[in-house]
């Protein structure tokens, strides 16, 4: 069996810690992590709850491969109900935090009310409870890790922790882990702030028992790990040049967003691409690259090690800065700069450090800045409400508006609220870039169809990482598509969805699937699981993850006409580049999609599909 | 005729040294193929995987056929991704 068996449940409020068997049963029809968490929220919460209220839960999952030999087996979960949408919430962290979580005997915690007082849980093999964190309430995702590391007198312990975004409750803030790993999106850190829950620290000595065939399981894991490593993609482009690496090759299609996508091409992508991460710099002739990482048992390693110029305007002053940390990744990279027009590679990751710092989703940050800045150019907004003036490019707004959301002071209050809440309250709902209330990730979908309709019927509202069919369509993944076409698009979604659902359920990062497809996954699978995991089966369990996340979503509120994209999207012609004169017909692939799905016109699941997958 | 001939990630060591942004403008003969322009720089074959002008995908099998016209920008990246 991958999984221990074993899930810890808190009690925030009575500060109560107590061990409960895993539902095996569940574990059979919902793997792990993502589906087998999401599997709990939905049984445990009403879908109507205010995401920030003691009702709301919070669940930290690994899956089955979390924790092992399998290539990427660090990945942990945050499912809760997503303050910034109202919807299901879903997000996926690596570092080391996962894998420990299962070394000390524990498949997923379940956090449930709210805490009278600032806490922390720590957990120590079969031993947790719950400490006081008032000391550690206000300081930063990165002071809090080597507050608790230095009060435990254990460098080795792992931890989850909000800075003071997630305290001060930004729509958007996120969970970090060792530092610059985080589960980035839909604002679960605010719900973690709302429950009074600081940091979660781990150590685990355990190990991973109960491997189902240890022997067909190393045999399962060295074979993928050869497939990474002859994989032109896994094995040599992602480590040499990180996610990044897309920033040129979307500019050149046409379908980089740019200044809260009145854009689709940047005039400066060349500055902020992972080619210009290798570059020595003018002023001091070093390459902002350092080094790239790697996260639990990865054998990819994507991540990127930076070292930010030391002179530059935004750390000059701030040697705290000045080390080699995290970051740029193609999101980060392009949320604070293309969605503002900021071309200052420099202005760029001090604005990604302050978001791992104090806890923010970049992507969300960046494009509400972007928002904003549209709403400063039509006037709408002015100096005096922002503080300071704040024109498309200017590094100097980015930065400022970073320093004020992190810290929430002044009009950071404002960005903090995300762009649908920002721009509504301006009397400009339409230019805010989201779907169910979240941002866009990094592809414009008037150059990327597919794009429109993941993004429009992705269950954590938008989001590249439900159907990354971008693999398809641009890069040839599986096999390559036409990213200007409709046709077809609606199966080629309905598989991402599915199959990522599996990825993420698993516990494995979902970039192993540049060069796996099930196929790879499925062997790994089922020498470390009881039960049947054929190919039948995880294809049977992607899409009932799916209908559950879809159903939460509906008994949520939501309905078909929240399946939808902002009208600069479907009635805007692309300016420039391939897409030139094209929007995104959205409304030629949904209701194929409806159909494709098994779902009502109305974005129902019928009840004949609800059977089929036991739902 | 003159054309913009852009490599990029570990591709950029096939461009001349001094190459700046991961491209050359290029004076080429009329009818010259995409499969023409992207050997004289002696980019493998299997290396160019994505290969773009002015931004359209030219599948491998009419990079031959393919010819480029005054004022086209050729782009070819090696297997790459990202998310």
């Amino acid at each position: 069996m991958g999984w221990n068996r074993k899930i810890l449940r808190v009690d925030l409020a009575g500060g109560t810690c107590r061990e409960e068997p895993l539902n095996m049963e569940w574990a059979q029809e919902y793997l792990g992590s993502r589906g087998l968490a999401t599997k709990y929220l939905v049984s445990e919460i009403d879908p109507r709850v205010d995401p920030l209220s003691p009702d709301n839960k919070m669940i930290m999952a690994t899956g089955p491969l979390t924790g092992t030999m399998a290539s990427t087996g660090g990945r942990y979960t945050v499912v809760t109900k997503g303050p910034l949408t109202g919807a299901i919430a879903c997000s996926n962290s690596g570092g080391f935090f996962g894998a420990e979580m299962k070394f000390a005997g524990w498949d997923m915690i379940i956090f449930e009310g709210r805490a009278p007082k600032p806490v922390y849980l720590h957990v120590e093999n079969d031993r947790a409870e719950l400490r006081d964190a008032s000391h550690l309430w206000g300081k930063s995702c990165w002071e809090t890790e080597e507050t608790i590391k230095h009060e435990l007198q254990d460098p080795l312990v792992r931890i989850s922790s909000i800075g003071r975004a997630g305290e001060n409750q930004v729509y958007y803030a996120c969970i970090v882990n060792d530092l610059h790993r985080a589960a980035g999106r839909s604002g679960v850190g605010a719900v973690m702030g709302s429950k009074n829950l600081k940091a979660v620290a781990l150590r685990g000595t355990k190990g991973v028992s109960g491997i189902r065939d240890f022997g067909a399981f190393m045999q399962a894991t060295n074979d993928a790990k050869k497939v990474l490593a002859d994989n032109a993609v896994t094995g040599q482009g992602l480590p040499k040049y990180g996610t990044q690496v897309l920033m040129n090759v979307i500019n050149e299609i046409g379908a980089l967003p740019t200044r809260n996508h009145r854009d689709v091409q940047f005039e400066d992508a060349g500055k902020i691409s992972a080619e210009a991460m290798h570059e020595k710099r003018p002023t001091d002739g070093k390459p902002h690259l350092v080094t790239n990482a790697a996260c639990f048992g990865c054998t990819i390693a994507c991540g990127r090690i930076s070292e930010i110029d030391k002179g530059h305007f935004t750390v000059k002053n701030n040697p705290k800065y000045w080390g080699a940390s995290g970051g740029l990744e193609y999101e980060a990279a392009w949320a604070l700069g293309a969605a503002n027009g900021v071309g200052d590679l420099e202005a760029l990751q001090y604005a990604n450090l302050l978001c791992n710092e104090q806890g923010m989703d970049p992507i969300s940050f960046g494009a509400t800045v972007g928002a904003a800045m549209e709403l400063y150019e039509m006037g709408v907004i002015t100096k005096e409400q922002i503080g300071l003036e704040a024109p498309f490019g200017s590094a100097q707004a980015l930065a400022r508006l970073a320093e004020m959301t992190a810290l929430g002071e002044g009009f950071g209050k404002e960005i903090a609220l995300g762009s649908k809440r920002l721009c509504t309250k301006y009397g400009h709902p339409e230019l805010s870039m989201t779907v169910k209330g979240q941002e866009f990730p990094a592809y414009d979908s008037r150059g990327i169809q597919g794009m429109g309709l993941a993004y429009a019927t992705s269950n954590r509202g938008a989001c590249h990482l439900r159907g990354y069919t971008v693999a398809s369509e641009v890069l040839g993944i599986p096999v390559k598509t036409d990213p200007h076409v409709t046709e077809g698009k609606a199966e080629l979604v309905k598989a991402f969805q599915d199959a990522t659902a599996v990825f993420d359920s698993a516990g494995i990062c979902v970039f192993t699937s540049f060069a796996w497809t099930l196929a790879d996954v499925q062997p790994q699978l089922a020498a470390a699981c009881e039960g049947d995991w054929s190919m039948d089966k995880l294809n049977e369990v992607g899409e009932r993850i799916w209908n559950m996340e879809r159903q939460f979503n509906n008994a949520a509120g939501f309905t078909a006409k929240d399946d939808n994209l902002p009208p600069r999207l479907t009635s805007e012609p692309a300016k420039t580049g391939p897409a030139k004169g094209m929007v995104n017909h959205l409304d030629r692939m949904l209701p194929e999609y409806y159909q494709v799905r098994g779902w009502t016109p109305d974005g129902v699941p019928k009840p004949e599909t609800l059977s089929r997958l036991g739902l | 005729m003159k054309i913009a001939f852009k490599l990029f990630a570990s591709l950029s060591d096939y461009l001349p040294a001094g190459s700046l942004h991961n491209r050359i403008e290029l004076d080429v003969d009329e009818g010259v193929s995409v499969a023409e322009v992207i050997r004289r720089y002696q980019v493998p074959e299997r290396s160019a995987h994505l290969v773009l002008v002015n931004g359209l995908f030219v599948p491998p099998a009419e990079r031959s056929r393919r010819r480029l016209q005054e004022g086209d920008e050729v782009a070819v990246w090696p297997p790459i991704a990202g998310g």
